[in-house]
């Protein structure tokens, strides 16, 4: 595993090891750039969840999320970027160079990619920290086979949630999505593909108010129909959160010009509002959060920075 | 690579152990467990002559699993005088299950 190089001064500094960041640090390393790749855990990022891959080019449904990111991982490190296992937990983006300051060690880089990602977003009821992995996920694929036989639910009406719901639907008995709107955000293909399923049932126009718990286990969830405003108690044993993200930008402390949600703000050549510091993947403000629109990001921003850097010489 | 254990070796080598024992509870088919994979291995090489880490295979070991009411995988359970002392869920970077022994 390689250490950090405390003395050196890295061209570029990747923060992530998702696919935007390792599509960033190949790109990086390709143009020439001394390259950090700085991961907390390993490779992957959410990516390494996805059980099967239908939607990135070139790859089949065979191929899982994590085997395309180990490939991605080995490419980036074939043309010579160098990775830091290591959390970042503070950042000087003002000065050149640039300072991160991790958990064990710092790093320095006259230009940052920021490609820190999301995490799913919790659903903010009472008791929901506590029954995470007793009855509430945020990962079937991880926790799916822990309900075999079982009633579940998904809680979500995008692509996750359908994908969650066919991966699932091998596996429990009975499976509801929790919809809150009359309508699916999920792509056209996964409509279909979730009629055909005999044990999903969509409940349209309603939303999860309590989880219900015996035991320090989920035992049920009390749901609201939106429209008519009654609830009611359903049984079951597990919750599916699949609501969407939270971008990891805490450690950014503000240093950089974030929207709302968090996600930071960047223009079309992932350019942010501090000079040499770039962002890429699922942590930026954009419209469609994909693999595929994560590594056109890394490549995007490796090329923003190696033209920063040319500035900065120049 | 931290040992694979099972339930045969659990109680002598978890539960009646000299020293603390970290368990990660986890499933060949879960890729957040493989990005955890180097993590508790440099963990267990930081932590050596003071702590175990072991590994259960959940499909190997459903009984282990039942037994601490493991639903979630990765699950990390540090076992001290044979009693559970702390838990955490999720593929976490180094310092937060370093943290779990302090």
């Amino acid at each position: 595993m390689a250490g950090s190089d405390e003395q050196a001064i890295y061209d570029v500094a990747i923060i992530g090891a998702g696919p935007a960041g390792l599509t960033a640090a190949m790109y990086c390393a390709r143009a020439g750039l001394s390259t950090a790749l700085i991961e907390s855990i390993s490779p992957g990022g959410q990516l390494a969840q996805a059980e099967h891959l239908e939607n990135y080019p070139g790859f089949t449904a065979s191929n899982s999320g994590y085997e395309l990111s180990e490939i991605m991982h080995e490419q980036a490190e074939h043309f010579g970027a160098q990775t830091i296992y290591d959390e970042v937990t503070d950042v000087d983006l003002a000065s050149d160079p640039k300072v991160l300051t991790m958990a064990y060690g710092t790093s320095r880089a006259h230009a940052v990619i920021v490609a820190t990602g999301a995490r799913p977003a919790k659903l903010g009821l009472a008791h929901e920290d506590e029954l995470k992995g007793s009855g509430v996920s945020y990962c079937a694929t991880c926790d799916g086979n822990f309900f075999k036989g079982k009633d579940v639910c998904i809680v979500g009406g995008g692509d996750t949630a359908a994908a969650d719901a066919i991966y699932l639907s091998r596996i429990c008995s009975s499976i509801r999505i929790f919809v809150r709107r009359d309508e699916l955000r999920a792509t056209a293909i996964y409509h279909e593909k979730l009629k055909k399923l005999p044990n999903v049932e969509i409940v349209w126009n309603t939303v999860v108010k309590q989880l219900v718990e015996a035991d320090g286990a989920v035992t049920g969830v009390k749901v609201q129909d939106v429209k008519t405003q009654d609830e009611r108690i359903i049984p079951l044993s597990a919750v599916f959160v699949a609501i969407g993200t939270t971008p990891n930008t805490e450690f950014l402390d503000g240093k950089l010009h974030l929207d709302q949600t968090g996600h930071i703000l960047t223009d079309e050549m992932m350019r942010t509002n501090v000079p040499g510091v770039f962002a890429a993947g699922d942590v930026r403000t954009k419209a469609l959060r994909q693999v595929t629109t994560g590594v056109g990001d890394g490549a995007n921003a490796a090329d923003a920075a190696a033209d920063y850097l040319l500035q900065l010489q120049g | 690579m931290s040992e694979v254990i099972s339930s045969k070796d659990f109680q002598a080598k978890v539960m009646d152990a000299d020293k603390p024992v970290l368990v990660d509870f986890f499933a060949t088919w879960c890729g957040p467990c493989k990005r955890l994979a180097p993590v508790l291995d440099e963990v267990a090489q930081e932590v050596a002559g003071k702590a175990y880490v072991y590994k259960v295979d959940i499909d190997q070991s459903p009984d282990l699993a039942a037994s601490f009411r493991v639903n979630s995988v990765p699950t990390l359970i540090l076992f001290e005088d044979g009693a559970v002392k702390n838990k955490v869920l999720g593929a976490v970077p180094k310092q937060q299950l370093m943290g779990m022994f302090s």
